[in-house]
């Protein structure tokens, strides 16, 4: 019979997600998971934030909460707490009621919103051709964001330098000088996935220089407050400059790390705007977005985190948490750039306690990646980026000597 | 400046900002163009609802469950399913995109039937969603980007008021077929026949799997039954939209039927559910797409679509109200309360449609009520007219739609009798 879907192809699989299946199905006792970009204890356990299981009896407990309907733009006790997270609890913004936030499905939902939105009511009316810069390299499902939304022109801006495993700053501010007008730049607040490598306070001050004279958009994709120094201020330093520069900007958060609270699609996109008129006009306008996507968000994901950023003693469990999840970070990083210069591995390996957050662009090409998989049972992406939570103290001599292995045999 | 592009933008400028004068880069906004969304009419009833102040008001208007005391109601079974999960002590790791197995799994199970042949021979995919919602967002632009055929959508007369934006935002055309018969405030058999009779071959058409909203009115069996033969004569991709199966007559498979119905004709439907209503899951967003294929392989192919299309939207979606969906479905003593709730409810909003219509005749009305007790779920289109709705609320404090319609789970047996008074004086 013809089917009105025979036409419809494969689709290819989503990569970090056939890496994880890839090594579900591995044998090898030895097997480790450096590929999708969770937290991890130190016994390779998925880890329940202990503030996180507190509130949650909290909220079990309480017989006065339901289940009805959020408001369109969600919880209003999540989206103004998680706004001040991002933008420091005395903002001069938020005082000038000029600062607004729509609760999202995770930090992709709150992508997703502001790319709508954008592309409606930004630099014209349903303007697509308007250009949308993300980094070269950038976390892979930005530019489907963009794109789905409706962006035709999205373009790569430079940023890492392979050859000095850090940041192109002269080719980034190069491409802020040379894109079009309004162009949209996508920026990594802190923690950049996947490189690793953040620029300076003295770089990002260039960078907001140029945006500002050239009149580019600002658009922070937040998904690592907390996870990058260890300190939620400390990591939201670019954003708060940025905002102290008079930009309007839309920065994407997410909850997924920092609470571990992954599949609870807790996010948030946080609207600075010129004052409170235009800021209202543009949440009228996000309500008609999420009312054709979700109608709602979901409720208990955003519960959880009010609560905890509401609540002074569970505010401070929570500061503590995230310091344990960056410390043990900072601590598997230290430990496997230690044994690579103990096996003294060909190249230099500084960039990996250089490089701050979840990830690390090892320098692993994908031939050395491939090695990496099929002879040594360890599974990275093939930028050859590694997730340093998935190190632990039992596994770390194991990938440092498979890494040592790989670079000498693999050219 | 962009805004300089386009003199309609430096008109709204004025409009909007006047304290911006003209053009001053140094306090301009990149939003001086956005306009003041028109407010939702749902919504703005609820608010208007909230400021008045009258001790009799009644809010008639968001279709939320309350209980006959007028509260929101939180299932006993979904307490049970919450104390069971949190016992267990789960992680918090990511879904997959296509969500939990456990759900889908269960969700397609509810509306197919466990014995399905679709089921059996895995010739359906179901993604989980973000409730009916986000099940026709998914929907509707999965069709957009593959059913070349047509672009065309038609959507019962009236239909959900959200139904038209979904459809339009994914690139779709809105067409509209004869359903509602507002003289006899029942269905418009003759014309949605005539009108389907007429669609172009591949076209879409949206059913509502049962107590459609906003009318209340459903198609008899016999009904289904001649719509899904003219539907396969001509060839229409069929979505089925289902946000209140075991809510309309309190029975689980009964509700399903005109969805059995026509995948047992052969339709290969598009499926969208909701357990917003029948397991008060409002907030926690549960819900799931179904596409029913040839065959195990095609499902494989638009699964793998389906994907790419969710994960630049939100990458995967929540797994609270998933998993108390899937504890209820799959654990039989939960199942069964479950079951008992739904009927529950069902049966608290028939009771009140009695109770409607036999207090509306003691007030002295000679109108004919039957259809508030012959429509079927939550809406009730009441048929009465804009002027008697605005005077219903200015003088009565009751709030509802400007369509007529009201929403029978805001009725209780404590203010029937308040509500069939003002009717009588509005209509009489």
């Amino acid at each position: 019979i013809m089917s009105l879907f025979g036409e419809v192809p494969q689709a290819t699989p989503v990569a970090v997600f056939k890496l994880s299946n890839d090594f579900k199905e591995d044998a090898n006792p030895k097997k480790v998971n450096l590929g999708v970009g969770a937290y991890r204890t130190d016994e390779g356990q998925p880890w329940v934030l202990p503030v996180v299981k507190k509130v949650e009896k909290i909220i079990v407990a309480d017989n006065s909460l339901n289940h009805e309907y959020l408001a369109i733009l969600g919880l209003p006790e999540f989206r103004s707490s998680a706004s001040k997270i991002a933008l420091g609890e005395d903002s001069p913004a938020i005082q000038e009621n000029r600062v607004g936030a729509v609760q999202c499905l995770g930090g992709t939902g709150a992508l997703k919103m502001g790319a709508e939105f954008l592309r409606r009511w930004y630099n014209g009316n349903d303007n697509t051709k308007t250009p949308v810069y993300v980094s070269a390299p950038t976390w892979e499902n930005h530019n489907a964001v963009f794109a789905n939304a409706g962006f035709e022109d999205i373009r790569p801006y430079k940023y890492w330098d392979a050859e000095k495993r850090g940041l192109d700053l002269d080719g980034f501010l190069g491409d802020l000088e040379s894109a079009p007008k309004h162009s949209i730049f996508v920026l990594h607040a802190c923690a950049h996935n996947p490189t690793g490598t953040d620029p300076t306070h003295v770089e990002w001050m260039q960078v907001a220089e140029v945006m500002k004279r050239r009149k580019l958009f600002v658009f922070f994709d937040s998904a690592y407050q907390g996870f990058a120094s260890g300190c939620l201020d400390k990591d939201a330093w670019a954003v708060r400059y940025f905002v102290t520069q008079g930009f309007e900007m839309f920065c994407a958060q997410s909850f997924s790390k920092n609470f571990g609270l992954y599949n609870e699609r807790v996010g948030n996109l946080t609207i600075v705007a010129r004052d409170s008129d235009n800021l209202k006009r543009v949440l009228s306008q996000m309500e008609k977005i999420v009312r054709v996507t979700w109608s709602n968000p979901p409720s208990q994901g955003a519960r959880l985190v009010a609560i905890t950023l509401n609540t002074p003693e569970l505010f401070a469990e929570w500061w503590d948490n995230v310091k344990t999840m960056a410390d043990r970070v900072l601590l598997m990083r230290a430990s496997l750039q230690a044994k690579l210069q103990a096996l003294e591995t060909p190249g230099t390996w500084d960039h990996i306690t250089q490089q701050i957050g979840m990830f690390s662009f090892t320098g692993l090409n994908p031939k050395q990646v491939e090695y990496m998989i099929k002879e040594r049972s360890i599974y990275l992406m093939a930028s050859g980026r590694i997730n340093m939570c998935g190190l632990t103290t039992k596994n770390i001599d194991y990938v440092a000597e498979s890494i040592h292995e790989t670079v000498v045999n693999v050219q | 400046m962009a805004l300089l592009k386009s003199s309609k933008v430096i008109s709204s400028i004025g409009t909007f900002s006047p304290s911006l004068g003209v053009l001053s880069t140094r306090n301009s906004s990149w939003w001086g163009g956005v306009q003041m969304g028109p407010p939702d009419p749902i919504l703005g009833v609820s608010e208007a609802f909230k400021r008045d102040t009258s001790s009799k008001k009644m809010n008639l208007g968001v279709g939320a469950y309350r209980d006959d005391h007028g509260k929101p109601f939180v299932l006993d079974c979904v307490r049970k399913a919450e104390a069971l999960i949190a016992s267990k002590q789960l992680d918090k790791e990511y879904l997959a995109i296509g969500g939990l197995g456990d759900f889908t799994k269960s969700c397609a199970q509810l509306a197919l039937g466990a014995d399905s042949e679709v089921l059996k021979s895995g010739r359906n995919i179901t993604v989980q969603t973000i409730s009916g919602t986000g099940s026709l967002c998914i929907g509707a632009n999965f069709l957009s980007r593959f059913h070349s055929a047509s672009r065309d959508v038609y959507l019962p007369k009236p239909s959900w008021g959200n139904h038209t934006p979904i459809f339009r935002d994914a690139g779709m055309q809105l067409k509209a077929y004869r359903y509602y018969d507002p003289s006899t405030c029942g269905f418009d058999f003759n014309g949605a026949l005539d009108d389907i009779s007429k669609m172009p071959e591949k076209s879409v058409i949206m059913l509502h799997a049962c107590a459609h909203n906003p009318t209340g009115v459903d198609p008899k069996p016999e009904q289904w039954k001649e719509i899904a033969d003219l539907v396969k004569k001509r060839d229409l991709l069929v979505f089925f939209d289902m946000a209140y199966q075991g809510f309309a007559s309190g029975d689980i498979d009964r509700d399903a039927w005109a969805v059995r119905h026509f995948i047992e004709q052969g339709h290969k439907i598009v499926l969208s559910q909701s357990f917003a209503k029948n397991m008060g899951l409002y907030g926690e967003r549960v819900g799931g797409f179904t596409v029913v294929c040839n065959d195990a392989e095609e499902a494989k192919r638009v699964e793998s679509q389906l994907k790419i299309l969710i994960r630049p939207m939100y990458s995967n979606p929540p797994m609270n109200g998933a998993r108390i969906a899937a504890t209820i479905l799959n654990t039989p003593d939960l199942y069964k309360i479950w079951l008992e709730e739904v009927h529950g409810m069902a049966n608290r909003i028939i009771k009140m449609r009695e109770q409607l219509a036999a207090n509306l005749k003691n007030e002295g009305s000679t109108l004919d009520w039957q259809h508030v007790i012959d429509q079927i779920g939550m809406f009730c289109f009441t048929g009465l007219k804009p002027e008697q709705v605005e005077r219903l609320t200015k003088e009565f404090s009751v709030y509802m739609t400007k369509d007529g319609r009201i929403s029978m789970a805001g009725v209780t047996s404590s203010n029937v009798g308040y509500l069939a008074h003002g009717i009588h004086a509005v209509t009489k």
